[in-house]
């Protein structure tokens, strides 16, 4: 069955079924996190989920199952298909399959929060838009074009903290460096605190040092709130410090695991990946 | 009104003692909040050159209202407005063309209707008022139109311009916060579309761009936040268009485009502030 979702309604991540959808609210939020700070087995499940664009199958029949906790990294070659799946996560690409958040049990749960953080953001760079602006947008009801009130400052300020980046909340967002929009760019996707956080090629901006130490704010986000984190990534040296699943994607998944298992005896696929893309030391 | 007329009389200036002007006014002091707070994501969203197109293509709107025997075209030339934007929307999303293209298209082929239709039998010539408006025209039933239209644009800020922020950033960043981009993205072009439709009787169909565009460009040149993006665009409206119309007055020129003058000399004065501040 094809799913003909309108780009932009971001609701394909069906909690019970193909037409379920998913909400990123604060209130959700607020119900996942305050009352429930953990996802007890939580998984995200996906059956057959393909994406065509035109005749051009992009992915094809992936399936696998991932839980909460867990920091799987997603490998593969370029135009293997790795972006596309996480679009069709977030919704902004229709699908074919099957897509469930669930306990332990199978049971389908309440819609997942989704906190993505693109490849690369692109956007207005002399817009007059500082972070607080970006950040107060997604926080609440109150309008941004009347200014961030004090609480909402204080709120975001509380935010930027998780990534280590406070002092740039009045700073224009064109103003920042790659390092520093990668960081406004994660606490925009922690605001709120997702159950599932999607990151395309989160550091391809920064140097070795800095990756590390973002790898390590992942590690301990995903300590703190038990999310589950989907990296992709070319960077296998880092990601087998810091991830414990790994799925290697060309249009399909070629295999998939713990990451020691699946990295066991060398596979074949792992000498296709290039260095220059940061693929092995 | 009658409270409106009272206080002007108050002014110590001979404008006054002219209803038209009264009018004329409190029209521009209600249209100038309209274009400096919609102007803001007009710019932002990259849809100056839509903005544009809409004005061109009320010509057919005009038109299609004239052939269907309406003798105030206003309600075809907002439906047309809006069919138009709808129409470049379902397209742009399809098309293999850029959206400059698809909109291109769309401007060039209502234009040309429009000229086609009211030029039959000669009779465009009737119809020249559209190009360049007159602001002086407006009569007190027209600035319940105008209070209406700036209701609207300020309930469609009030409630969705965060949405609108977010996606002007980036859409694949609102997708994942579960906006729904194409229904914001459709709203607000309805939303420029009547508020162009409405004002061009009083503006034109070629000025009514630059009253959109000018004051938030000029805000741009020295805002640094949304805050100030808006107070600063919504005061240059304000004050280009109050100066506009009283300079109009004076030196016996067309009021339309003596604000559109007066906006782009703050233009340039804010631009060459940002080049200081830079």
């Amino acid at each position: 069955m094809v799913k003909n979702y309108l780009i932009g309604s971001a609701k394909k991540l069906s909690a019970d079924s193909q037409e379920g959808r998913v909400q990123n609210t604060d209130e959700h939020h607020h119900q996942a996190h305050e009352a429930h700070p953990v996802h007890p087995g939580h998984q995200l499940q996906l059956e057959n989920v393909s994406v065509q664009r035109g005749r051009d199958v992009i992915i094809r029949d992936i399936s696998f199952t991932v839980s909460c906790g867990d920091i799987v990294a997603l490998i593969g070659p370029n135009g293997g298909g790795k972006s596309t799946l996480l679009k069709a996560l977030t919704g902004e690409w229709p699908y074919h399959g099957k897509i469930r958040f669930q306990d332990r049990d199978g049971k389908a749960l309440p819609r997942p929060c989704i906190g993505y953080m693109p490849q690369q953001l692109l956007f207005d760079r002399q817009a007059p838009l500082t972070v607080a602006d970006i950040l107060g947008a997604h926080h609440g009801r109150w309008p941004v074009f009347l200014g961030v009130r004090k609480k909402t400052r204080k709120s975001l300020t509380e935010s930027l903290k998780r990534v280590n980046a406070q002092h740039l909340l009045d700073r224009r967002l064109g103003d920042l460096s790659g390092g520093e929009l990668q960081r406004v760019t994660l606490a925009f996707a922690l605001n709120p605190v997702p159950d599932i956080l999607l990151l395309d090629e989160p550091v391809s901006a920064l140097d070795e040092t800095g990756k590390a130490l973002f790898y390590q704010l992942v590690k301990a986000l995903r300590d703190q709130y038990d999310m589950l984190t989907l990296i992709v990534s070319h960077d296998l040296d880092v990601i087998t410090a810091y991830a414990n699943r790994l799925i290697y994607l060309n249009k399909t998944v070629i295999t998939e695991g713990p990451i020691e298992t699946v990295m066991a005896g060398d596979p074949p696929w792992l000498k296709g990946m290039k260095p220059e893309t940061g693929g092995l030391s | 009104m009658s409270v409106w007329y009272s206080l002007m009389e108050w002014l110590p200036f001979a404008f006054v003692r002219y209803d038209f002007m009264k009018n004329a006014l409190l029209a521009v002091i209600l249209l100038a909040p309209v274009f400096g707070l919609s102007g803001t994501m007009v710019i932002s969203n990259r849809m100056s050159y839509y903005s544009d197109a809409l004005g061109h293509s009320a010509l057919a709107g005009i038109a299609l209202g004239t052939l269907f025997g309406l003798r105030d075209p206003l309600a075809s030339m907002i439906a047309f407005g809006i069919l138009f934007g709808m129409g470049i929307s379902a397209v742009k999303s399809k098309a293999r063309s850029s959206t400059d293209t698809v909109i291109g298209v769309f401007s060039a082929s209502a234009v040309a209707l429009g000229i086609a239709l009211l030029s039959r039998r000669g009779g465009f010539a009737r119809y020249s008022n559209y190009l360049v408006g007159d602001i002086l025209a407006i009569r007190p039933a027209d600035i319940a139109i105008l209070v209406a239209v700036l209701l609207l644009v300020l309930l469609f800020w009030i409630f969705l311009f965060n949405r609108l922020l977010i996606l002007s950033v980036n859409a694949s960043l609102a997708i994942s916060k579960g906006i729904r981009i194409r229904l914001i993205e459709n709203l607000f072009m309805i939303l420029v579309a009547i508020l162009v439709t409405v004002s061009i009787k009083w503006i034109g169909t070629l000025l009514i761009n630059s009253l959109l565009i000018l004051p938030a460009a000029a805000s741009r040149n020295i805002a640094r936040n949304m805050r100030q993006y808006h107070v600063l665009s919504v005061t240059f409206s304000w004050i280009a268009a109050v100066a506009g119309l009283l300079i109009s007055f004076y030196l016996d020129t067309a009021a339309g485009s003596t604000i559109v003058l007066c906006s782009a000399l703050v233009f340039a004065v804010t631009y060459f502030i940002g080049q200081q501040k830079n």
